[in-house]
């Protein structure tokens, strides 16, 4: 192998490594607040994972809106909750059975889907920069999205503004 | 490229070491005499009152809530902010017509009073 390739792998492992870590840490986690911690430091070795596979936007995004706002969201719904620090919170409930088989079901049809499917991989690499490129199509081919998508926000914005009213 | 994050990887690795190092070192050299003030948590500040554990108030949802959607917003301007100069006025139009829409609904938040906080 070549030395960026051993570079990519070693990365590729490191940054799998902070993201499984993160969410063991998330689901066996008995403070709350400890969970969420571990959900950020998932986030954040997903957005290393971005950054290995080159789609460095991605990664940036990641790191911007997970990491930076809904952490922050999900830390601040920690705090709205009642009986936030029991010592005695358990990480079972009853319904661990149920939760346990659709989980086997949704991870083996994943691991189907992604041994089964003939993934296609581009020829050539991309040239240069990939974040000019893509804010060249953004502001030309795919103008119409890119202000739909304000629309969107703006739908987003007064529809929170509407639930936290009532 | 990959290689070219690896100055940020060995920045990654130098803090998380200092990091450590200053917490090991520090406990094993350090001479511990504790008393009441020093371990208030503000030392020669204000004496801490009540629980820190309570609920925060609901408000700060809608807080967070507005913050990860102007978060978005600003995630659009980042490849425009790149090619800004090559896009000219038509991107700065097309920019203007993005903040624009977004504005209607800060105006709304304000006008429903979604920043006032009593």
């Amino acid at each position: 192998m070549s030395t960026p390739l051993v570079l990519t792998y070693v990365g590729f492992l490191i940054m799998a490594a902070v993201a499984i870590c993160g969410g063991l840490i998330a689901v066996s986690a008995r403070n709350l607040i400890r969970a969420a911690l571990g959900l950020i430091l998932s986030f954040v070795g997903v957005a290393g994972l971005y950054f290995v596979l080159e789609a460095e936007f991605i990664a940036v995004v990641q790191i911007l809106v997970y990491v930076g706002a809904i952490s922050i969201l999900v830390l601040f719904a920690v705090m709205l909750t009642r009986g936030l620090m029991r010592r005695d919170l358990s990480a079972q409930n009853s319904q661990w059975i149920a939760a346990l088989v659709v989980a086997l079901v949704l991870f083996s049809a994943l691991l189907l889907v992604a041994t089964g499917t003939n993934w296609k991989v581009a020829e050539t690499k991309i040239a240069g920069d990939l974040i000019p490129k893509l804010g060249e199509q953004l502001m030309t081919t795919y103008l119409l999205p890119f202000e739909a998508v304000s629309l969107l926000l703006l739908a987003a914005l007064v529809g929170a503004i509407v639930i936290a009213r009532e | 490229m990959p290689e070219d994050y690896l100055p940020i990887l060995a920045m990654v690795v130098v803090v998380i070491g200092f990091a450590a190092a200053a917490l090991v070192v520090s406990a094993i050299t350090g001479p511990r005499k504790p008393n009441p003030a020093k371990l208030s948590p503000y030392e020669s500040g204000m004496p801490p009152f009540g629980s820190a554990r309570r609920r925060i108030s609901i408000r700060y949802y809608l807080t967070a809530v507005l913050f990860i959607l102007f978060d978005i917003e600003i995630v659009f301007f980042y490849p425009w902010a790149v090619l800004f100069r090559q896009l000219g006025l038509f991107g700065l139009i097309e920019m203007a017509i993005f903040v624009a829409i977004l504005l209607v609904g800060y105006v709304y938040v304000w006008r429903k009073g979604g920043f006032d906080w009593d």
